[in-house]
């Protein structure tokens, strides 16, 4: 399946269990999601729900023990390692509560690498970078090392390192972190901004505030779905239009 | 909050009639909290019979503007000065209604939990929405309204989400007169480790 519309991201019936016999963990028990160019989905749910699990498979770096992950269109299971490698790399951007940036690149350096780890020239690489920067918040501060950034900057880095070039799937895992309720509501407001821009967003986070920036909440519990939420249709009126 | 202190203090900035104070009042409630002119006038009525405003002479237009009075002012200046104490506020019908589900028989009070968080969750996601809209720096008064319903729902959502895990622990007590078999609490126990 094809076309504008078409789903970035689709999880058919998948499982995942660690471990086999007694000591089987089973993280998820038969999850299906699809999430479409521009709309975020939240995963809320205690720890141990299977939140971080299902962006794990999302993304690619780990695999179901059975069901189907699909990307853009993609199995995953189809892929060898060199063509997943190079989705994920061309297509998927991430997003962590640390920030794994290396502290011994530019902000800028940080953001082109994933590219420039993709073949792409060094220039092109960095002007894709320093857009990224501007995207975020962040003109001219690209020479600036990571620790010569606040915690804030720091996660915007991030952000911007998920979001360069043309990544239509970004996954987060409580990228607000330790960061302040205005910091982090800015962080949100800038992966809202994008898959507004038409990407498709998955964000794992246990604060209902900030699962709150998404078109839909699905609530996972003991590695099933138990529950999904969307917004009214025309919710804009909600309010402006009441009293009347 | 009551009315009258919003009136109080739209009255503050100036001499207003009756059907700008209820657009002035929306406006600063971002339409939140919608008023009917009756509610205005009723509203005014008593502030002018407590001496706290006062009728000027009609416009050409028969509307008659109103103006605060130094009663009125000091009176404001109070309950900007007060804190709200939350014995003044309603009562919380969820609470109440959860409470009356667990010892109701035959309701399943897991599903009221989950049907209220979703309930909730989408109003979170719907105030959002409209934060998000609002961006202007003239937005910010009706935004900080926003932001208040936005943490009043999320707290609700954390209550649901506790009420959730204790009722995975709680074994309601036996009716009086019958003795539990020491098997049945093995397995109650069996579950609650699950």
């Amino acid at each position: 399946m094809s076309g504008p519309d078409a789903p970035v991201l689709d999880l058919r019936d998948v499982h995942r269990t660690h471990g086999s016999g007694a000591a089987a963990v089973h993280a998820l028990r038969g999850v299906s999601l699809t999430v479409r160019p521009g709309e975020l989905v939240a995963v809320m749910g205690p720890s141990g729900s299977g939140k971080s699990t299902l962006l794990t498979l999302a993304g690619g770096l780990d695999s179901p023990t059975a069901g189907e992950v699909v990307v853009e269109g993609q199995p995953l299971g189809t892929l060898d390692h060199r063509e997943l490698a190079r989705l994920r790399r061309r297509r998927i951007g991430y997003v962590f509560q640390d920030l794994n940036l290396l502290g011994s690149l530019t902000a800028a350096e940080n953001v082109a690498l994933p590219l420039e780890l993709d073949g792409s020239g060094v220039r092109p690489a960095r002007r894709a970078a320093l857009a990224a920067l501007e995207e975020v918040g962040l003109t001219g501060l690209g020479e600036r090392f990571p620790d010569q950034m606040s915690g804030g900057q720091q996660q915007r880095v991030a952000i911007a390192r998920a979001l360069v070039g043309e990544r239509r799937l970004v996954l987060a895992d409580e990228p607000t972190g330790a960061l302040d309720s205005q910091t982090g509501e800015a962080v949100l407001h800038l992966l809202r901004r994008r898959v507004d821009a038409g990407a498709a967003g998955v964000l794992v986070t246990h604060e209902a505030r900030h699962a709150g920036w998404a078109d839909r909440v699905v609530f996972l519990r003991d590695g099933i779905m138990v529950d999904s939420t969307a917004p009214l249709p025309g919710v804009e009126q909600l309010l402006s239009g009441s009293g009347r | 909050m009551s009315i009258r202190h919003g009136l109080l203090a739209l009255l503050e900035r100036g001499q207003m009639y009756g059907y700008q104070l209820r657009a002035a009042f929306e406006e600063s409630t971002g339409s939140t909290w919608p008023l009917n002119i009756g509610q205005v006038y009723t509203t005014l009525n008593r502030l002018e019979r407590d001496g706290l405003v006062r009728p000027l002479p009609e416009h050409e237009g028969g509307q008659r503007p109103y103006e605060i009075t130094d009663a009125g002012r000091a009176d404001l200046a109070l309950w900007f000065a007060t804190p709200i104490s939350r014995a003044d506020r309603p009562r919380d019908e969820l609470s109440i209604k959860l409470a009356l589900a667990l010892t109701t028989p035959g309701v399943d009070v897991r599903a009221v939990v989950q049907t209220q968080r979703s309930a909730t969750m989408r109003t979170l996601q719907e105030l959002t929405r409209l934060k998000y809209a609002s961006d202007r720096p003239e937005d910010l008064p009706w935004r900080l309204v926003l932001d208040a319903m936005v943490f009043q729902a999320e707290a609700e959502i954390r209550w649901l989400d506790h009420c959730e895990t204790s009722l995975v622990r709680y074994r309601p007590a036996p009716p009086a007169g019958r003795t539990t078999h020491p098997g049945a609490v093995d397995r109650a126990d069996e579950e609650a480790r699950r």
